[in-house]
Order: structure tokens, then C-alpha cells, then sequence
């Protein structure tokens, strides 16, 4: 592998990282800030839940992971960065059952490996965008 | 009342994506990545109406997706979310005229049986 393949390599596997970590760490700090009594009924409450401390966070790394996402998608493939981002399905179960001690039944799990394979589906199945692309891009990240 | 937030959320994430990469495809690939020219390529999105319309889009899949999170369990929430991907789909092959093939129509398929096995 030549050093040039091997430097995108290793931008798309960090950035990537970065891309699933946020995501899932930032609808946990959300979920995590709201309080269960939340009753988000008028808009004023939205605004003042916004300024809570750990939804606040979770809105950074929202928007982290939006920057994240669009830097990858500027050199890699969408059909690439769909499917490998939906581990980020697991990952949030995870989440969700570790640190906020979520029930997760056997169904839910079928249910989150079902929805990983219909994305990578999807993602094999687009036909090549029709529009021209970017010689750069024909490397991608494979 | 919480399928009526998924649904709410679902459409205007799909209305922001779609609109998005309209938007993006009016205004050009972005070459130059200096923080000077990053400024003005902003400027001009602002200006841009299916950009705005995006970013509004966007807002309410955000504020509809707080409000759920704050009903439901974290490891409902974002699967469900899932179901962006089936409308887009549909949205690719209807109103941007893609030609969707059978492998797609497959992988969406599946994602609407993990999405009711996710719900029950």
C-alpha cells in the first residue's frame, strides 16, 4: 500500500470513529439531560432545556458529529458511509442498556441487527450517482 | 402521540435531506477549504432557498426528536429513527427520478421489519 492510500486510510477510519461516537454519545447526553418530568409543551420550555448542562453537551456533539459527517462525505463514498456508520445502532443500545439501564429484549436486538443489514442493503443497492464525481473519490476509503 | 412524533420527525428529516442535497446541488461542488472562502460559501448558502428551507426542516426534526427522547427510551428513539432511510428511498425513486433497484427496495424492506420488531 503506498503511503498515500495508507494516510486516507487512517483520516477515514478516525474520522469515522468520530462520525459514530458523537452521534451516539450525543442522543445519550440528550436523553440523559431531559428529565423524565420534561414536560417540553411551549416553546420557552424546548429553549430552556436546550440550555441544561448535559443537553447542552449532547447539542455540541450533535453538531460535531454533523461537521464529522460532511467532512467524511467529501472525500468518501455515501454507500460506504452508510453502512458503516449503522453500527452506530448497536452502539447506541448499548448506551442505552449500560448507562441508562434500558431494558433491551431479545426482539429489540433482532430488531437493531434487521435494521443494520436493511441499511447496508440500501447503501449497495444505489446505482452510481448520476452526476459526475470527483476522480478523488473513486479511491474512497477501500 | 408518540408514533405522531416519529412520524413528524421522520418527514422533516427526510424534507431536510432531500432539501439539502438540492440546495448543495445548486450551489456547486466547494473546492477551496480556507477558512476565507469556507465564509463566503456560507454567505451565499444563506441566501440559498432550499438551503434555509433545509435548516427549518431540520429544526423540527431536531425539536421533534428532543421531545420524543424525553418520552421514550434512548434504545427506541434512535432505531425508529431508522425509517428516514425507507423514505428516502421512496423519495429518490418519485420525486428525484433515481432509479431505484430491487437490492434497495430489500434493504428498506428489512429496515421497516426492524423497525416494528425494535417496537413492540
Amino acid at each position: 500500500m503506498n503511503p498515500e492510500a495508507a494516510r486516507l486510510r487512517w483520516k477515514t477510519w478516525i474520522c469515522t470513529l468520530i462520525v459514530v461516537f458523537s452521534n451516539a454519545f450525543g442522543d445519550f447526553f440528550m436523553k440523559r439531560g431531559l428529565p423524565e418530568s420534561a414536560q417540553l409543551s411551549t416553546p420557552l420550555e424546548y429553549v430552556v432545556a436546550l440550555f441544561q448542562p448535559w443537553v447542552a453537551l449532547g447539542v455540541v456533539l450533535l453538531i460535531v458529529w454533523q461537521m464529522s459527517r460532511m467532512a467524511l462525505l467529501s472525500w468518501a463514498d455515501l454507500s460506504y458511509v452508510l453502512p458503516v456508520t449503522s453500527v452506530g445502532y448497536v452502539l447506541v443500545a448499548l448506551i442505552g442498556k449500560v448507562m441508562l439501564n434500558e431494558a433491551i429484549t431479545g426482539r429489540r436486538w433482532a430488531g437493531i441487527v434487521l435494521i443494520m443489514a436493511g441499511v447496508a442493503l440500501v447503501s449497495c443497492g444505489s446505482a452510481p450517482s448520476t452526476t459526475h464525481r470527483k476522480a478523488a473519490s473513486a479511491g474512497g476509503s477501500r | 402521540m408518540k408514533w405522531l412524533l416519529v412520524a413528524l420527525m421522520v418527514a422533516a428529516t427526510t424534507a431536510g435531506e432531500v432539501l439539502q442535497a438540492a440546495g448543495m446541488r445548486r450551489h456547486g461542488e466547494i473546492h477551496d477549504f480556507r477558512p476565507g472562502a469556507i465564509g463566503r460559501a456560507l454567505a451565499v448558502l444563506a441566501r440559498n432557498r432550499f438551503v434555509i428551507g433545509s435548516v427549518a426542516a431540520m429544526a423540527i426534526s431536531f425539536f421533534a426528536f428532543m421531545k420524543l427522547l424525553s418520552m421514550t427510551d434512548l434504545s427506541f428513539a434512535v432505531p425508529v429513527s431508522a425509517v428516514t432511510y425507507v423514505m428516502e428511498t421512496v423519495l429518490a425513486k418519485y420525486l428525484l427520478k433515481e432509479r431505484v433497484n430491487g437490492l434497495r427496495w430489500a434493504g428498506a424492506a428489512l429496515v421497516i421489519c426492524g423497525v416494528t420488531l425494535v417496537s413492540l
